[in-house]
């Protein structure tokens, strides 16, 4: 396990996400409108569409290539058969934090 | 100057849109206006009353201006006040309560009334029409029968022609048996023959009006009240009310008792100026030009154009030359388009027609000298709009007359739900078979939208979404669920577009983020109806919506059409597909120095930079020096153009001068769907014109034909001409008109071929080019307005970004 300090809250307009690389590992990361901040896995399972570049709303997140939506606090999928990989998220006074087990 | 006094007797169809085309012309500097009506109301679109009947339409719908636009206008209405004297020694006209008005100019606009036969038993003991005997004209006559007809078990009406028709149609509505009386041989006989007459009876009956033919009506029996009616022939009709559409009687009396020369009408000149008096005129149905009185509405537009003309000094030499007769109706369900003769009347005359009775359809044309001089369609009316322009331009009709009723070319293999395969692909985008959707409705879902979000058929270009639809009921068998959440605007909130607007013009909702809390459920966000939601508030909002990027697609948020790795395409700006060596040296650099993998000629006759990283979109746009081609959005795209006039020895109008113009005008306008226009220089056609969203085609003298609702993408369809313009400014306006009334009128994603199948090319026509519901200036100003609104070049967000990484790479972070 390692906490990895992503970003300002400030770098990521509300509404929308932006990928980050950490490590090896490529995650997009959310900021709701609700203040809510979530992560995923950069791609979409179904045809490696950018996630980061998804409408949002405070739950879900839609694949901007075929419009696949999944959840953003389980990586469930909604209305189709694949899911997304989530990772714990949490903000503090400087930023958000993004959890990562050492495998990734 | 001093103002002259115009004073206007009628306040009608035809006086209220005569006073508006002097408005029109600055009439308010010159004239001092007053209008007498004799309703008690402001004006209302008199055709629109069967549908008053009908209960389609609601009284207010009809009003074409209410009494406030008078104020606003500075008109004094004396509404419910008959003019009964004109004294033209004096220029005064008096009405019965006694007000009195001097005029300069007078016009008179006093339209018809019902034409009532003398009937034994008409009247009854007081000398008014008996209580249950109603004519069919007015507002007033309307809830007569509406009042009426709730109370009556069996009705009657008097007369077949269009007006009957109507009547009878709308109270099957309200749950009368109906007899429909007509004199004649045939149903219509001023618009169809006797073929054409026996299939709308044939129809008729099919919904349920007992029709009697070939009588004719003696007496109306009852004392008090109607009891029934009694034929010539002996026979005789019980029923609780009558209403008599025997046709129309100019209201000329006026004239008459003013010394005007009045045979049919009021006998008028080519100015629509009494043939007795310079300060009289006379427009609409109580006019008569050339020997005849005009009963329709087109005729009466014109009658007031030439007015207006005339007496503004618009045009002194404006004149009215007389109108050749053609509608398109639909009664009774049936579509129906009528033109001149009905029957051939020389011996040459050459008669070219086609009938299919079980389905409904009938067409006759009359042919003379290799012009048409009449025509009948009923059932299909695919034809009429070309034809209804060769019949009034009476352009030579081309040798191959079977080409006149029909589309030539194959038929299309429809093949049955029954005989598809069930291996057959349903939709092609999502590999969905007939086996699939079956499989989905088995397992309980049992509306077309569950099925599609199930198995996708229909979420890629959604062409095949009508086919879907279909094959889930062939498979439900009839036990189909309605599915009401198909008419909302978007999926989160349970309202059709025309609420929605509502609402949100209520409530001042000029945020995405603000339509959600005030009328999503729970305030919920819904991050699929984002964008829908965006284009609804920019088209209502113009520069007043509050944009927040998120609700924005990534294509609008980066200015760029995202591909299937996650990369961007830049299309620069290529008004009419012109660009100069110049531009080309620098689209080259650019692709070279970004090692842009692809660049592609597009169908809208733009180059594409394919398969560009998000990060290198700026420096790209700084380097082309080249403002956006707004390739990505749903909005204005391109317009293409062919070469016109500057070098095609068959250019008969400069298409691309006037396509860069229409770029340069609607560049970044959102609309529900894409809008691909083109213009052509001449019918060749080589731009495709006629099958873009819009397309205008010049056929000479500066004359441009505008059409709409084409598609050559995944659905096919030829444009319909929507009208013929002069000039390339009429253009700009019509088509930025049509494409306001579609902006504000369309579901989203709607492209404007369904759109137009939807409301139909008839609706289109009326509201855009006829102005039949009085909304096109406001549709011109709306369309300026976001004209007005549109931001700047959004290229230039490359070195003032809209938000905090907006155009970054995925983010490196230490580890």
């Amino acid at each position: 396990m390692a906490l990895h300090l992503i970003a300002r809250l400030s770098d990521i307009p509300p509404g929308e996400g932006r990928s980050f690389i950490v490590g090896s590992a490529e995650v997009a990361v959310f900021h709701t409108r609700s203040a809510g901040v979530f992560a995923t896995q950069a791609y979409c399972p179904h045809k490696g569409g950018p996630l980061a570049d998804g409408l949002t709303d405070g739950a879900n997140v839609v694949c901007p290539l075929h419009e696949r939506i999944y959840s953003l606090a389980t990586g469930e999928g909604i209305g189709n058969e694949c899911s997304v990989k989530v990772y714990p998220v949490s903000v503090a006074e400087d930023g958000i934090y993004l959890e990562l087990d050492a495998a990734s | 100057m001093a103002k002259q006094r115009l004073v206007v007797v009628g306040n009608g169809m035809a006086g209220a849109r005569a006073v508006e085309e002097v408005l029109a012309r600055g009439g308010a500097e010159l004239f001092d206006i007053t209008m007498f009506g004799d309703e008690p109301y402001g004006n209302y679109n008199r055709i629109m009353l069967s549908n008053i009947l009908c209960g389609i339409q609601d009284t207010s719908e009809i009003f074409i201006n209410s009494l406030p636009w008078y104020a606003e206008n500075g008109i004094i209405l004396h509404a419910g006040s008959p003019v009964t004297e004109i004294d033209r020694a004096s220029r005064k006209v008096r009405t019965a309560s006694g007000i009195i008005a001097e005029y300069d100019i007078l016009l008179i606009a006093t339209g018809s009334r019902s034409f009532i036969p003398p009937i034994q038993g008409l009247n009854g003991a007081d000398g008014k029409m008996k209580p249950g005997v109603f004519g069919f004209r007015t507002l007033d006559d309307c809830d007569g029968i509406i009042a009426t007809a709730k109370a009556s078990a069996k009705a009657a009406v008097i007369g077949g022609g269009l007006l009957g028709l109507e009547a009878a149609r709308g109270l099957l509505n309200h749950g009368c048996e109906v007899h429909l009386i007509h004199l004649g041989r045939h149903l219509m006989p001023a618009q169809l023959d006797a073929t054409g007459g026996a299939m709308l009876r044939t129809a008729m009956q099919k919904m349920g009006v007992k029709i009697h033919l070939e009588k004719n009506t003696a007496e109306i029996l009852g004392q008090e009240r109607v009891t029934g009616l009694r034929f010539k022939d002996g026979e005789s009709l019980e029923c609780d009310m009558i209403v008599v559409a025997a046709g129309i009687k100019p209201n000329a009396e006026i004239g008459r008792s003013a010394g005007l020369t009045v045979e049919r009408a009021i006998v008028v000149d080519n100015h629509m100026r009494s043939v007795d008096d310079m300060n009289i005129y006379v427009v609409g149905e109580c006019a008569q030009h050339r020997g005849q009185v005009y009963g329709l509405v087109a005729p009466l537009w014109d009658q007031a154009r030439v007015f207006a003309d005339h007496v503004t000094h618009t045009d002194r030499d404006a004149a009215y030359h007389g109108s050749k007769l053609a509608t398109k109706l639909k009664v009774m369900g049936v579509e129906l388009a009528s033109m001149g003769l009905t029957e051939p009347e020389h011996e040459h005359d050459e008669v070219v027609q086609f009938s299919e009775a079980r389905h409904g359809t009938y067409k006759k044309l009359i042919v003379r000298d290799g012009r048409l001089v009449g025509g009948i369609l009923m059932g299909d009316i695919s034809k009429a709009a070309y034809l209804m322009q060769a019949f009034d331009r009476e352009t030579p009709l081309p040798d191959e007359r079977l080409s006149l009723l029909f589309d030539l070319g194959t038929p299309p293999q429809k093949v049955t739900l029954d005989e598809m395969p069930a291996t057959a692909q349903v939709c092609n985008c999502n590999g969905v078979t007939k086996a699939a959707i079956g499989a989905c409705v088995a397992s309980g879902k049992r509306t077309p939208k569950a099925v599609m979000s199930a198995t996708r058929a229909g979420m890629g270009c959604g062409s095949c979404k009508g086919l879907v639809g279909e094959v889930v009921a062939w498979f439900c068998g009839g036990d189909m669920e309605e599915d009401l959440s198909v008419h909302y605007y978007v999926p989160s909130i349970p309202m059709a577009k025309p609420d929605l607007v509502k609402a949100i013009r209520e409530q001042g909702l000029k945020s995405v983020s603000s339509v959600f809390k005030a009328l999503a459920a729970d305030g919920r966000e819904d991050a699929a109806s984002k964008p829908a939601l965006a284009s609804l508030l920019i088209t209502l909002w113009d520069d007043a919506y509050e944009d927040e990027r998120d609700a924005r697609f990534i294509n609008d948020r980066v200015h760029g059409n995202i591909q299937k790795d996650g990369t961007f395409s830049v299309v620069p700006e290529m008004a009419g597909g012109v660009t100069t060596p110049a531009e080309l040296m620098r689209i080259a650099q650019v692709a070279v120095k970004y090692a842009v993998p692809l660049v592609k000629l597009t169908g809208g006759q733009r180059i594409d930079l394919v398969g560009v990283p998000k990060q290198d979109l700026p420096g790209m746009w700084a380097d082309l020096d080249m403002p956006a081609g707004w390739a990505w959005a749903k909005s204005y795209r391109t317009c293409k153009s062919c070469i016109g006039t500057d070098y095609c020895r068959f250019g008969l109008g400069d298409s691309m001068g006037l396509a860069k113009k229409i770029e340069a005008k609607f560049r970044g306008i959102d609309s529900p769907g894409k809008l691909k226009l083109a213009t052509a220089g001449c019918p060749r056609n080589c731009s495709e014109a006629m099958v873009k969203d819009v397309g205008a085609v010049a056929i000479g003298e500066d004359r441009w034909e505008i059409y709409v609702g084409g598609a050559a993408g995944s659905a096919i369809r030829k444009g319909d001409v929507l009208c013929t313009v002069i000039g390339e400014d009429e253009v700009i306006r019509i088509s930025g008109r049509f494409m306001q009334w579609y902006r504000e009128n369309a579901k989203y994603k709607e492209r404007t071929h369904t759109f137009i199948e939807r409301m139909g090319i008839d609706r289109v026509r009326a509201v855009v080019v006829e102005d039949a519901e009085g909304i096109a200036a406001s549709l011109d100003a709306a369309m300026e307005a976001s004209v007005n609104a549109v931001k700047k070049d959004p290229w230039l967000e490359r070195s003032a970004p809209a938000t905090a990484n907006q155009f970054a790479a995925p983010i490196p972070v230490e580890a």
